[in-house]
């Protein structure tokens, strides 16, 4: 037995034609294997990054008739995710600050702290937003008022159709997409 | 019957090769690695704790957004032994970080991570790591979800497989000698004779003290997950209710609060770049520094280095849990007796103070928050125009109010802080006092 493979060995240093012959299988397994392993790998990089790159739809969701909203008042509006994924339940609920600022025009801000995603109170008295988690204030315009937001409060586009109030709800700062 | 049984364990024993598989557990260790070494089999115990309790909870446990919650329910109030589970899980993380905190510290401190078990230290940071991704994926759902029960776990699997082959390549480390050298040159040579001389086999006689110390861990673990149960499940997580208020975990927590108190200009830079350059330099730790002293009765640095990393992320920990940066929504209005007035612009300040949420921020005798100063005595600090300047424009931390305010209402403000004034005790005002 290991004069056979002694042999064997020999032989491949010393015929030419054999040491091609392995150089030969070498190449071949390593070349299908890597073929395999792309025909496995490409699609699941595809699938678990794919994800990142989802662009939800634009859409106008509607936050409620004009009329019920009060003149000055600022209101938390809970909007569903234009387009959730299905198993998104409760999650695909958000909410929006919205104030009527007069007859016609509306402000809706996004609920979350632009430092760390965290949601923002109305405090009605102070006419400030604040945050829960790092201390962020916000004046009643979204503008940063203390604490260390890098932005003002992310603002909606608004618009009045058919006596409702709609916000463009294609950017929604938190998703459930991750 | 006995002949049976151990004529079936030899034959067992030839075709699988179980005890060859186990012979390394009974390989030569320094009889002096007592009870500083315990921590490392610490925290693979709580590491196992961690798998076997997550494979069970797999078992109900669903991670969608839409079911999670009330499969965590279900675990926590119907299933049988569920809540003692989610304990187990919950407290069996705790101990991992606790655990693999001791190790470093000692393997640090016992200068272990030098030459030749550099990359036996290396490995171990990047298990370090992997704790602590593991513990930030704890609480989340799909793609995170995948992360925290496959990859990550998977990874670990294989670097503990590397770690204790690194330790069983290299050997179970020497306490150290105040004045005994590493010398790379020397030590393989000098450590072989040692163990000839006084070496143990690991197992069992050094093993039991991990053993012993192992199942304290676990009482201790299961103690808690009995006793206290896993962190309540308050309301379900509904992105529309606005009254939340979150934390992390308390291994965590230190570094929210870091987040809180670092200038907001070079948060985005070190929130990136200081675990980065953290990792980096555990990393190479030994690469910089393999050789000389181990004793660290001899590297007062070494000693600093850990007790300021203690007293740091403590300190920050405390700072976390009192979180004096975030408002106090709770804040009740303030009493008649602390307003001092019934009455009058000093009673109507005193609401309008908790009213206008002044006192989210700042502490009136101990009531409010913490954000802003404590201006239980600001009477004595500021004049009426330098109140009315410090309502109306901020500065600082502080919000302008001057838009939001009537000037009735600062009138009313003013005249409560102004009224903000220590007690005149008699003492003061006798001459011994005012010297």
């Amino acid at each position: 037995m290991n004069e056979n493979i002694t042999e064997h060995s020999l032989a491949g240093i010393e015929a030419p034609e054999l040491l091609s012959r392995r150089r030969f299988l070498e190449k071949l397994s390593i070349a299908l294997g890597s073929f395999c392993a792309a025909v496995v790998g490409l699609p699941l990089i595809g699938f678990v990054i794919a994800p990142l790159f989802r662009k939800p739809p634009e859409q106008w969701a509607s936050l409620g008739k004009v009329g019920d909203f009060q003149i000055g008042k600022t209101v938390s509006v809970t909007v569903l995710d234009p387009s959730p994924l299905p198993w998104a339940g409760i999650t695909a609920k958000n909410a929006v600050w919205l104030r009527r600022e007069s007859e016609n025009s509306f402000i809706a801000f996004s609920a979350n702290c632009t430092h760390l995603g965290c949601p923002v109170r109305w405090m009605e008295g102070a006419e400030l937003f604040m945050c829960p988690c790092h201390g962020g204030v916000y004046y009643k315009d979204g503008n940063v008022a203390a604490g260390p937001p890098p932005r003002p409060l992310f603002r909606y586009d608004v618009r009045i159709e058919n006596g409702e109030v709609k916000i463009n709800s294609v950017v929604v700062p938190i998703s459930t997409t991750l | 019957m006995k002949r049976l049984f151990t004529a079936a364990w030899l034959w067992l024993d030839d075709r699988i090769g179980i005890s060859v598989l186990l012979a390394p557990m009974k390989h030569i260790a320094p009889q002096d690695a007592k009870w500083w070494y315990v921590f490392g089999t610490a925290t693979m115990i709580a590491f196992i704790v961690q798998v076997v309790t997550g494979v069970a909870l797999a078992f109900s446990f669903i991670p969608s957004s839409s079911q999670a919650y009330e499969t965590l329910v279900f675990i926590t109030n119907n299933a049988p032994f569920g809540r003692f589970l989610r304990g187990l899980h919950y407290y069996g993380a705790s101990a991992m970080v606790l655990m693999i905190g001791a190790h470093m510290a000692q393997t640090f401190l016992f200068g272990c991570y030098k030459f030749p078990r550099e990359m036996t230290w290396s490995t171990g940071v990047l298990l370090l790591g992997f704790t602590l991704a593991m513990g930030f994926t704890g609480a989340t759902l799909s793609r995170f979800f995948a992360i925290h029960v496959f990859v990550i776990p998977a990874i670990m699997f294989a670097f503990i497989g590397l770690h204790l082959w690194l330790v069983l390549r290299h050997g179970i480390s020497e306490p150290p000698t105040a004045g005994k050298m590493v010398n790379p040159e020397t030590y393989r040579k000098e450590y072989e004779e040692l163990l000839k001389k006084s070496g143990k086999p690991f197992w069992p006689d050094l093993a039991w003290r991990d053993v012993i110390f192992g199942t304290g861990l676990i009482l201790a673990i299961a103690l808690f997950a009995f006793f206290i149960g896993p962190p309540a499940l308050d309301q379900p997580p509904d992105p529309s209710v606005l009254n939340a208020d979150p934390r992390p975990d308390w291994y965590l927590l230190w570094y929210f609060a870091l987040l809180a108190l670092i200038p907001a200009k070079i948060e985005g830079y070190l929130m990136i770049l200081m675990p980065a350059l953290i990792g980096i330099t555990l990393l190479i730790i030994p690469v910089l520094n393999n050789k000389g002293e181990r004793a660290a009765s001899r590297r007062p640095w070494a000693i600093a280095v850990v007790l300021l990393s203690v007293i740091m992320i403590g300190s920050l920990w405390v700072a976390g849990q009192q979180s004096p940066w975030s408002p106090n929504f709770q804040a009740l209005p303030l009493t008649e007796k602390v307003i001092g007035a019934t009455s009058g612009p000093v009673f109507e300040g005193g609401q309008l103070f908790h009213d206008k949420a002044c006192l989210s921020c700042h502490l009136i005798q101990g009531y409010g928050g913490r954000r802003g100063p404590d201006l239980t005595y600001i009477g004595d600090k500021l004049t009426r125009d330098n109140i009315i300047i410090r309502i109306v424009n901020g500065g600082g931390n502080m919000p302008a109010f001057g838009s939001s305010l009537k000037p009735p209402e600062i009138d009313a403000l003013v005249a409560f802080l102004q009224s903000r004034k220590r007690p005149i005790r008699p003492q003061d005002q006798s001459p011994v006092a005012q010297n």
